[in-house]
């Protein structure tokens, strides 16, 4: 095959006449798979504590507290952003379906504590 | 010391490294003479830290053994241990799972094309094939959930399904990168300055490739005819058609060729996946407790083979577990591969085995055969650090700080 | 008078500005070449200030006085080339027989700058880096002084304005000269280190080479000087190879904008379409092929000067 400097050159002169491929991003729009692996959501409501999501938690990042009393339980979860991978397990694990993923990832803070966060 | 001679450190901080490491390279000139190879800043005690959590949370642990080729990995671990516990997964897991490992390796090459072109000087081929590569990894997440640890494995088959809409989605990505690849083999053949810098350097003969254990694209652009897919199928490899492409440049140039092609037969692979996937369950139930045996693991990842070896004691954690990265398996030409190139090819003869640090870097402690275990303090770690540069040529106790 | 030309324009702070124009689109052109979006416009002033503001570090070893001169002495010397370019009209400010050749010295300067530079600040890649300056100069020099050189043969006049002129009167004779415009562009890839002949600076393998040890204020200065020279070197080949004027000041002024940043698309094409190629292979390139095609040029442009007359 015959060899030449700058084959690139065609191609690379369209892209100049091409919307670029890479937004703006704080201003672009970024387009989020409505099933991305984002920040955890909690309902308690259905929550009976048995601690599973914790159990399988491969980054220790889970934490379901018991804020009622032994009789009456109200369970409260508590995530540590930095720690968590975004794996999703504790959804799998969940057996009443109190934990779900949302496709929110803009999730950088200022502040190490902000990142610690009751849900 | 020959005066002719310097010696200089590639690392462990350097732009052509992705990763720390150290490279002690001894010019005469710009031709390397001597090549020291340094790996071991990376070690994350990936293996220890398996052991010490259960096989769910492992799992996870496993997938982040490497960046790019997550998927293989935990590939390689869920089967060690559904061997263990004697499940057999479903025959559409098995296909989903063929389907990610695939879309991993286009992603893989095309990163790997991109960081060739940035080795040498060739940013706008960096930029394109990044950009295609954007297209796959949005179709991960689209399986997966997350664009690079897609965690779509768990034990006994995996956690999402391949939704109808997905595949009309894959298609058209495929049908995309099919394009984009012609033009990257076009481009490949057919650019003087890509065959001025590629070919001839990093020579790697097919003998040499066999002695030292060279695996995947490294060793097949040597004329090794070697791919676990075919040697020995896991998952639903049996059934696809792949094809094992070897080439006999036995360098970068061969490496490079390798690889664009690899993405061809990667893209035929997915199509035929998706044109045969049974329907079915995506996932049997699991032990949590794994009965006692060990068992030995490979996969295919797109830098070569990886293997993993689980020891299981009837517990819910492993009794031991050993990760082999296919880099570390191509780590040990490279010193043979640099030696007698210029300066200038060192970076792009590192890039070109698609080298990842942090997977290979593993610690082992030598005793001294009477159980004596060894503590050293920092006095004595110093001094050994010390004496070890300066075997090296580099005398750091003499290292003068600017003051202010 | 003549203050306001050195100082302002067109001198120190006109170049300085157009330079960071020219940085700007010389990145948005390269970005968008490769479909990306690219800098803001401000981009390359905010490197600059940033840069400013930065800690200067002096290697120990390092030779102080040539370490803080040498940026400065870049910088001065393609500022003060500048003045001898035509940049309206036919004539440059200050116009002598063999401006062309001043020019082309001045040009040289900078680039033994950043050999010295590298070599004085005594660390291992920066040496490299500037043996690699010197060997790619000694590759480049020759045939980007012949391919400058042969329009004046033509032209009989060692005088920039004097060419022009020349030129301007004859305007078909410039097709003449188009390989020696081709052998001038390629050249100049190298005089301005730019891929892929940006071998001295191979951020790859030796990280920025002769420029490793170099931070802030002299960094910025250094950075200043080879912005500037993209402006002095687009400027001159304009001024040599692409002789079209209106005869109204403005709109020559307006004309050289738009020439220099037509060859400034050139160059970014240039950039972005090879791979950066090993420093023996650039030797050969510049001896085997660029020079014979320059020393072709100079014989034509003999023979046909002979016909002419």
């Amino acid at each position: 095959m015959k060899k030449r400097p700058g084959v690139v050159a065609g191609y690379a002169m369209k892209q100049l006449f091409r919307k670029p491929a890479t937004i703006k991003y704080p201003q672009g729009d970024l387009v989020i798979e409505h099933n991305y692996r984002g920040k955890l959501s909690y309902n308690p409501a259905n929550c009976i504590g048995c601690n599973l999501c914790v159990r399988d938690c491969p980054a220790d990042a889970l934490e379901i507290i018991n804020v009622g009393t032994k009789e009456n339980k109200a369970f409260e979860c508590h995530l540590s952003l930095g720690h968590c991978v975004f794996c999703g397990q504790c959804v799998d694990s969940c057996k009443k379906g109190c934990l779900a993923l949302t496709p929110n990832i803009e999730l950088a803070g200022l502040k190490k504590a902000d990142f610690k966060m009751k849900l | 010391m020959n005066s002719k001679r310097i010696t200089i450190p590639m690392g462990p901080q350097h732009p052509s490294l992705k990763e720390p490491s150290c490279f002690t390279i001894t010019l005469e000139g710009e031709k390397v003479v001597n090549a020291v190879v340094g790996v071991g800043y990376n070690h994350r005690g990936l293996e220890k830290a398996s052991e010490m959590r259960t096989y769910i949370q492992d799992l996870y642990i496993i997938e982040r053994v490497c960046g790019i080729c997550s998927h293989t990995h935990s590939t390689a671990f869920c089967q060690a241990i559904e061997e263990l516990a004697g499940v057999v997964i479903p025959p559409r897991a098995a296909y989903i799972r063929v389907i990610m490992a695939e879309l991993e390796r286009l992603h893989s090459h095309l990163l790997w094309l991109g960081i060739a072109g940035h080795e040498i000087g060739f940013d706008t081929l960096l930029m394109y094939s990044w950009r295609d590569r954007e297209q796959v990894l949005d179709i991960l997440a689209m399986l997966g959930g997350n664009r690079v640890n897609y965690g779509i494995n768990t034990l006994g088959g995996v956690r999402r399904d391949l939704e109808p809409h997905m595949v009309d989605d894959i298609r058209q990505v495929l049908n995309y990168l099919e394009e984009q690849d012609k033009y990257y083999i076009d481009l490949a053949l057919r650019e003087t300055t890509l065959a001025a810098r590629l070919g001839g350097v990093g020579r790697l003969s097919h003998e040499d490739a066999i002695k030292y254990g060279a695996v995947g694209p490294v060793a097949r652009s040597s004329g090794v005819h070697t791919d676990t897919r075919v040697d020995e199928p896991y998952a639903a490899y049996s059934e696809m058609p792949v094809n094992v492409i070897t080439d006999n440049h036995c360098d970068v140039f061969g490496r490079t060729v390798v690889r664009v092609l690899e993405i061809m037969d990667s893209i035929g692979i997915i199509r035929y996946a998706l044109e045969n996937i049974p329907d079915g369950e995506i996932k049997v139930n699991m032990p949590r407790k794994i009965p006692a045996g060990e068992m030995l693991s490979r996969t295919e990842a797109p830098r070569g083979e990886d293997v993993h070896y689980v020891r299981s004691n009837g517990t819910d954690k492993p009794d031991r577990v050993r990760v082999r990265a296919a880099s570390e398996a191509n780590w040990h030409g490279m010193a043979h591969m640099l030696e007698g190139d210029y300066l200038a090819d060192v970076p792009i003869i590192i890039a070109a085995i698609d080298p990842c640090y942090s997977c290979t870097d593993r610690a082992f402690v030598l005793s001294d055969g009477n159980g004596g275990e060894q503590v050293w303090d920092w006095q004595r770690l110093r001094q050994y650090s010390l004496d070890f540069y300066r075997k090296r040529g580099v005398d750091a106790s003499k290292l003068k700080i600017a003051k202010q | 008078m003549a203050f306001f030309n050195i100082l302002i324009f067109p001198g120190f702070v006109f170049l300085g500005a157009y330079a960071l124009v020219l940085a700007f689109l010389d990145r948005k052109l390269y970005a968008r070449l490769q479909n990306r979006q690219g800098p803001p416009w401000f981009q390359p002033l905010a490197d600059f200030l940033k840069l400013l503001g930065k800690e200067t570090v002096i290697p120990v070893d390092a030779d102080k006085k040539m370490f803080v001169f040498l940026p400065v002495l870049a910088l001065a010397a393609v500022t003060t080339s500048y003045l001898y370019i035509p940049l309206w009209g036919t004539s440059s400010l200050y116009p002598f027989e063999g401006d062309l050749i001043v020019i082309l010295y001045l040009l040289t300067l900078p680039t033994l700058c950043f050999f010295l530079g590298g070599w004085y600040s005594t660390s291992v890649y920066a040496t490299l880096g500037s043996v690699r300056v010197l060997t790619q100069l000694f590759s480049y020099e020759v045939p980007l002084f012949m391919a400058l050189l042969t329009p004046a043969l033509l032209a009989g006049t060692w005088s920039l304005s004097g060419i022009t002129q020349y030129y301007a009167a004859h305007p078909l004779y410039i097709l003449i000269n188009i390989p020696a415009l081709i052998v001038a562009v390629i050249s100049c890839q190298g005089k301005l280190e730019r891929v892929p002949f940006d071998l001295p600076e191979a951020e790859t393998e030796i990280v920025s080479g002769a420029f490793v040890e170099y931070s802030g204020r002299l960094y910025a200065i250094f950075r200043m000087a080879i912005d500037s020279e993209l402006v002095v070197v687009c400027s001159l080949i304009a001024a040599v190879f692409l002789p079209f004027y209106t005869g109204v000041a403005i709109a020559d002024f307006g004309l050289y904008l738009v020439k220099t940043i037509a060859i400034l698309f050139i160059f970014a094409l240039f950039r972005s379409v090879m791979a950066r190629i090993r420093i023996e292979q650039m030797v050969a390139f510049c001896w085997k092929i660029l020079t014979p095609l320059a020393l072709i040029q100079l014989i034509v442009n003999l023979v046909l000067k002979g016909v002419l007359a």
